[in-house]
């Protein structure tokens, strides 16, 4: 899956999308996997299942698990700050790795 | 800085056990983590004497959230809290949430380095107030 993104300067928000193809989508560990990345980084960042959103902490596992999107749902990031560019990217490769446990199925 | 420890108390070590290699599992080795379950004699309960010895266990300089299952649990949990010194005492929270989803939901929070209060109230948040 192709990820877009766009940026500007620090102040503009940089967007990026994957699709899920991971076999259980966004559940438990990969909603794990998400936050604890996005956490990492100084950003504000947000995820969504549609382009306009409404747009979910993407550092609240609590939010995030509640987001429950299938495989096959397109998630979509948008963050701010200084290192904006790089937790998009970094997102953006999670979900496209399959969150590192592409064969590891029924374990959501 | 120090993670925030985890400490899970159930009335079942199965219980406290199985919550803690989920938390492992799922959110990894980057906080301290011990768990407390069942009685003195290997049966159901809970029992201050374990609860300090995890507390001590996943102590860290940014302090420990504690997990509970029912009742016993909790006062258990907040008379190990008052044998202790008042140094750690301020350093210890119980949090209001489910212990095997507040578990891994706190771990995860303390993963990132988030403080106590923070840890506390993202488990909570799975009790909609």
């Amino acid at each position: 899956m192709t990820a877009h993104k766009a940026s500007a300067s620090h102040e503009e928000t940089t967007r990026g999308s994957a699709l899920l193809t991971n076999a259980v989508g966004l559940h438990a560990r990969p909603s794990v996997k998400l936050t604890q990345l996005a956490k990492t980084y100084q950003a504000i960042v947000s995820v969504a299942t549609e382009p306009t959103g409404p747009w979910i902490d993407a550092k609240s596992p609590v939010k995030i698990m509640r987001v429950k999107a299938p495989k096959g749902t397109t998630l979509y990031f948008e963050a701010s700050g200084e290192d904006a560019v790089s937790a998009v990217a970094a997102l953006v490769d999670l979900v496209e790795r399959r969150f590192d446990e592409a064969e590891e199925e029924g374990h959501g | 800085m120090a993670n925030v420890g985890i400490v899970i108390v159930s009335h079942s070590a199965k219980v406290a056990e199985g919550a803690a290699d989920m938390v492992r599992q799922m959110v990894g080795d980057e906080v301290p983590l011990a768990w407390a379950g069942g009685n003195s004699d290997g049966g159901l309960g809970t029992d201050v004497g374990h609860i300090l010895a995890a507390i001590d266990a996943a102590w860290s300089a940014a302090g420990v959230a504690i997990l509970v299952d029912l009742g016993g649990a909790e006062t258990n949990s907040e008379m190990a809290i008052e044998m202790l010194d008042e140094a750690r005492q301020k350093r210890i929270a119980i949090c209001n949430a489910p212990i095997v989803e507040g578990a891994v939901i706190a771990a995860t929070e303390a993963s990132g380095g988030s403080p106590l209060d923070i840890v506390k109230q993202t488990a909570e948040e799975l009790y909609p107030q």
